[in-house]
């Protein structure tokens, strides 16, 4: 009986053996040549759907993980002299991972430490000359997320709300007080094809009528917002960590154990495995539809934003923004007893 | 169906922190397949290099395969 034979796998481009293969693109493509593409394509899709131009100042939210590590490689490779910014959010391994610690917050190398010991290491490969801004939310705030959340309304069981409601405000006012132009986060094909499922299937049109790749400031002083990776899938981006030989956070966040989010993904790479492409099409034919076919147009309310008096912040209601009430909250149950 | 190493002979995969095994001759995805993961959420590093779908696993392989989805 003779052997099945299996033809080796080449680069587009060169004789080299591939190191992938995009069946969504029918292209396959060695090391080099495939960080060239993601190069070139990051700056086509910056310069296509208007996030930023090369004198604009840009901030990239970096968390430890491949997107943002990715995206903030890319950006200094493109010649953008970006800067990082890391939020110390005190998490650590969760419960099971220390089994003397009930709490989540395990002592030591936690989550956030690994996350934060991964962009330095990322900084310093790359020479030290990078500005990273570091906010650790206990030192400002008063609490880690996880505490903080055990005493609050917002996520006793999962503290990912107040840890988005965190993120967001700390973003925007590193961004605005460093006079930023533009706020860079590493969200990639498959984030914005699992939300946008998430929100065809509750219909939640308000958020499907904002989400895109470019936010324009809601508010004065506060900076655009981007997602120059919205076009790769989380696939190529981890291979392109390996590629480059950037090092990152492989663990999930402990809380974010069955998550909706990665459900939502797994649906879609088993439709993705039958239709090549599918992902992708989903994703940009809803843009297609809002941008040519005006879908969602009447459901894009325009709010009339107030301004937080006590951090400057865009707010809904009158008086102090949510983060500000939330964060007062917190720190008055942890207060020790006065009596 | 690949099952946890214990022949030295044979193709190691590890995911995560389980360890499987495959027959030399079978492709990457084939064996990616056969322990139950999508070949869309995994990549393939062997030897610290990463390797496409269509290669051919030989005897004494050590594939480390990469889950590409995080949840967040």
């Amino acid at each position: 009986m003779t052997a099945k034979r299996y033809p080796l796998m080449l680069c587009r481009h060169c004789d080299a053996k591939a190191v992938i293969n995009m069946r969504q693109h029918k292209l396959a493509l060695c090391g080099p040549h495939y960080v060239d593409w993601v190069h070139k394509q990051t700056a086509r899709f910056i310069d296509e759907y208007g996030m930023f131009a090369p004198e604009d100042r840009v901030l990239v939210a970096v968390s430890g993980g491949k997107d943002s590590l990715a995206l903030w490689d890319i950006l200094l490779a493109l010649g953008y002299p970006a800067d990082g910014l890391y939020i110390g959010l005190g998490i650590g391994w969760g419960i099971g991972h220390n089994p003397d610690d009930d709490t989540g917050e395990s002592e030591g190398q936690g989550y956030s430490d690994t996350s934060y010991g991964y962009i330095q290491d990322f900084v310093q490969a790359r020479g030290g000359d990078q500005t990273l801004h570091v906010v650790d939310v206990a030192e400002e705030f008063g609490a880690t997320i996880p505490a903080a959340a055990r005493v609050t309304n917002r996520g006793r069981e999962k503290p990912c709300s107040l840890c988005g409601l965190t993120k967001r405000h700390i973003m925007n006012r590193v961004a605005r007080d460093g006079g930023y132009d533009v706020l860079a986060t590493g969200h990639n094909l498959d984030d914005e094809a699992a939300v946008l499922l998430g929100n065809t299937l509750q219909w939640s049109v308000d958020y499907l009528a904002r989400q895109g790749p470019v936010m324009p400031p809601s508010h004065p002083g506060l900076a655009r917002k981007v997602k120059p990776l919205f076009r790769f899938y989380e696939r190529e981006m981890a291979a392109y960590a390996i590629v480059r030989g950037i090092d990152y956070i492989y663990e999930e966040c402990p809380f974010a154990t069955g998550a909706t989010t990665a459900r939502y993904k797994d649906m879609l790479n088993n439709l993705e495995l039958s239709s090549p492409g599918i992902k992708l099409q989903f994703y940009l034919r809803f843009l297609k539809a809002k941008k040519v076919n005006n879908l969602f147009e009447n459901a894009h309310r325009t709010l009339d934003l107030l301004t937080c008096p006590t951090c400057g912040q865009p707010t809904t209601n009158p008086g102090e923004c949510t983060f500000c009430r939330t964060w007062d909250r917190v720190r008055d149950r942890l207060a020790p007893s006065r009596t | 169906m690949p099952q946890p190493a214990d022949n030295p002979s044979a193709v190691t995969l590890t995911y995560r922190r389980e360890t499987f095994t495959a027959r030399p001759g079978m492709t990457v995805r084939k064996a990616v397949e056969q322990i139950g993961l999508n070949p869309e959420s995994v990549l393939a590093v062997r030897d610290g290099q990463l390797i496409t779908d269509e290669v051919v696993l030989e005897s004494g392989d050590r594939v480390k395969l990469v889950a590409t989805i995080s949840g967040g």
